[in-house]
């Protein structure tokens, strides 16, 4: 199968007590790709250790796979990857947990 | 987190089954404890759910459960356990209208709710949610109604591993906590399995990622029966190419159903009339036959790029298209999918298991104080599922499983499983104390190799050899898992998760293979392509138990006799 575009993505890594660390993965990808298809091929292929909360994977159901991409809130899932250079990091407003993965959870569930 | 918990009543997995428990089991009276490995509601497949809900309300047309009944009992060949279906059918009016009551807001048209046709249904039956969202207003709905029943309490982000079995009774179960790679212990009165299906199992599903099969892994381990395991139910046109976000993937079977459409092969030539059933644009198309015709064109190197067949509705107006599905088109534009321009890439998918943990009317397992409800319970539609009972039976399953688990917790006194659970909990603290692999392959990579051996093994065709040969692999694949690293201690730990996941993955795919090897004939959802066509010999279950007597823990394989009801239900 034809993969015709490369990113690269730069994501933002470790948990609450540790300096931000950003780690660059290359992908490449189709169109229509998603910021979730490539996380999930890092965690298959890569880096298993990457923390990223999903669910559903394409029915953009679940709403877990929220994080700041190229610094705006969005869902991994429905963010079309673009060739370049992609900014990949957890929710600046909410309790990091490890990687991207942050406290979004509604208190009265844990 | 407390790593110690206890409850009246556990309820394992939040999906449609897990909450209509809770808020049974809480209105009954006693403590209910609510978890879900991913989040409260929406992590499994209700969620997903975008098409619709069969009850017969009789609100479009007369209708009566007893043709429900009748329609579920046909569908399933022969396998169906009617006392299962039967209550299925005749508590589903009552569940669609305390769902009504509730406020989901199905949809209606004048002053009475809509109901829709489904394939397999002798009428009008099928009740939804507009547009396309169904499964989003069941869970906003069911979350609400949790909500306001103080003593259900819940939690997110807790995978049960493993129940706590003391003297042949479920007296709770242990897990992680995921935040913080905690193992937590649980002592229950009554445990209910609301875990979902298996689909995810398969290389091409139309799951989410936590449809792994965990409950019946954890039953099976329990000493609980399983029963038709082989059943599972792939749906032939699934969204495979190009990438589409926020649609349900089975989404063009009521394109198909409203617009006809054509099926391409590779070559872009129409292929089905090669395989007996011509379509001249229109959904004629059986689902075995269509998925019958797009794995063998596939094969013969005639599939489409992503390895399916294109499904193509180029020769139908921008306006025709909109009249039919509206703000749909839009949001296929928003996927850069225009149908006027260009064909779209349908395969076989893994959609729904027929099979599961084996219930008798109360939905207790064999096991002392241990419940199941939702697509987790096998038997209710036998060798194939008609559209809209999978909902249907999370509703009625689910408030039917909470109120049992209540009733039979009012007679039971709290456990303290504070030493029981320690064998349970090594299981665990083994697996996360191995950050590097011995060699092998990681747990999260073994997923995938495991999905394209079911795949292609184990999927909607099967053979004799290939099923040899899938069980062979899975054993391979379970030799290595106590080597698989599962990168040490730390917050968020989804390796290790992965590799729990595994561990149940690998032991309900055993099941699925081993009674698909032993059911020499071709029924509903199970086709062996060496053994083509029913034989009234296989009019019985398949039933499987873990065999403890073994090392190493087998599992043995037996037959039993289809459960019916004792005489025609009949018209009303
Ligand atoms: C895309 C899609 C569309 C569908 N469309 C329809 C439709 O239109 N009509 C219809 O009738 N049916 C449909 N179905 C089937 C139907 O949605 C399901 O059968 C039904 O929702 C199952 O409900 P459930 O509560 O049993 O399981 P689920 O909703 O899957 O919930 C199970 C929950 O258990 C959790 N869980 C699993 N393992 C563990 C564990 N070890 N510890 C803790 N929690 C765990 C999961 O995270 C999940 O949240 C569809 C299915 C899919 C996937
Ligand atoms: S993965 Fe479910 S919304 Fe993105």
């Amino acid at each position: 199968m034809n993969k015709p575009h490369l990113v690269h993505l730069k994501i933002r890594r470790g948990g609450p007590d540790q300096p931000a660390r950003y780690e660059e993965f290359p992908f490449e990808f189709e169109d229509g790709q998603s910021v979730l298809d490539a996380l999930r091929w890092i965690r298959g292929n890569r880096d298993a250790s990457l923390a990223v909360r999903f669910s559903c994977i394409n029915a953009n159901a679940c709403k877990e796979c929220v994080m700041r991409i190229d610094g705006r809130t969005g869902y991994a899932c429905t963010t079309p990857l673009h060739p370049g250079d992609m900014l990949i990091e957890p929710l600046p407003n909410k309790r990091l947990i490890r990687d991207l993965v942050t406290d979004t959870l509604p208190p009265d569930e844990r | 987190m407390a790593r110690y918990l206890e409850t009246d009543v556990l309820i394992i997995g939040a999906g449609g089954a897990g909450m209509y428990a809770a808020i049974a089991a809480a209105t009954a009276g006693g403590e209910v404890l609510l978890l879900d490995k991913s989040v409260i509601g929406r992590s499994g497949a209700t969620i997903m759910a975008q098409m619709t809900v069969a009850a017969a309300i009789g609100e479009e047309e007369p209708d009566d459960w007893r043709f429900h009944l009748n329609d579920t009992i046909a569908a399933g060949r022969g396998l169906v356990d009617e006392p299962l279906a039967r209550i299925l059918c005749q508590s589903a009016p009552e569940r669609i209208w305390q769902m009504e009551e509730w406020g989901i807001g199905w949809a209606r048209s004048g002053n009475h709710i809509t109901q829709a046709h489904a394939p397999g249904h002798d009428r009008n039956r099928c009740v939804y949610v507009d547009f396309l969202s169904t499964g989003p207003a069941t869970s906003r709905t069911l979350r609400n109604q949790c909500r306001r029943h103080d003593n259900i309490r819940r939690i997110s982000d807790l995978t049960i591993t493993d129940l706590v079995v003391r003297n042949g009774r479920a007296d709770g179960a242990v897990g992680l906590y995921l935040e913080t790679g905690e193992p937590v212990t649980i002592a229950a009165k009554t445990t209910i399995i609301a875990t979902g299906g298996l689909t995810s199992l398969y290389q091409r599903n139309s799951a989410s990622a936590n449809m792994g099969g965990d409950g019946f892994a954890l039953g099976l381990r329990a000493g609980a029966a399983l029963i038709d395991m082989e059943f599972v139910q792939f749906f032939p046109i699934g969204h495979l190419a190009p990438r589409l976000i926020g649609m349900d993937p089975i989404m063009w079977d009521p394109f198909r159903y409203k617009l006809g459409g054509r099926l391409l092969n590779g070559e872009m030539e129409e292929f089905t009339q090669n395989y007996g059933t011509a379509e001249d644009g229109k959904y004629v198309i059986t689902r075995d036959t269509a998925t019958y015709a797009i794995y063998r064109e596939v094969e013969a190197g005639r599939g489409s790029p992503h390895g399916g067949a294109w499904l193509s509705f180029e020769h139908i107006s921008e306006a025709d298209l909109r009249a039919a599905f509206g703000p749909v088109i839009d949001r296929l534009a928003d996927n850069g999918i225009d149908l006027t321009k260009m064909p779209i890439e349908v395969s076989p998918i893994a959609h729904y298991h027929m099979g599961g943990l084996r219930v008798d009317q109360t939905m207790a397992t064999d096991v002392a104080n241990l419940f199941a409800a939702g697509e987790a319970v096998g038997g209710a539609n036998g060798a194939n599922r008609l559209s809209g009972n999978a909902i249907t039976e999370a509703f009625v399953f689910g408030e039917l499983a909470g109120r049992s688990a209540a009733e039979a917790a009012a007679n039971t006194s709290l456990p303290d499983v504070r030493d029981a659970a320690g064998p349970y909990l090594a299981v665990i603290e083994e697996a996360g104390g191995r950050p590097e692999p011995d060699g092998g392959t990681s747990p999260t990579a073994a997923i995938a190799d495991l999905q394209s051996i079911l795949q292609r093994d184990v999927g909607p065709f099967r053979t004799g050899d290939g099923l040899t040969g899938a069980l062979a692999a899975i054993a391979e694949l379970a030799a290595e898992l106590p080597l698989m690293a599962t990168g040490g201690a730390m917050a968020f730990n989804q390796q290790l998760a992965d590799w729990l996941a595994l561990r149940n993955m690998l032991e309900v795919a055993r099941t699925i293979a081993t009674a698909a090897l032993a059911r020499t004939e071709s029924r509903g959802a199970h086709q062996r392509e060496d053994h083509p066509g029913l034989d009234e010999a296989w009019t019985c279950n398949q039933i499987i138990r873990r065999d403890n007597s073994e090392s190493g823990g087998g599992i043995t394989l037996s037959r039993a006799a289809v459960r019916r009801l004792p005489g025609p239900e009949g018209a009303p």
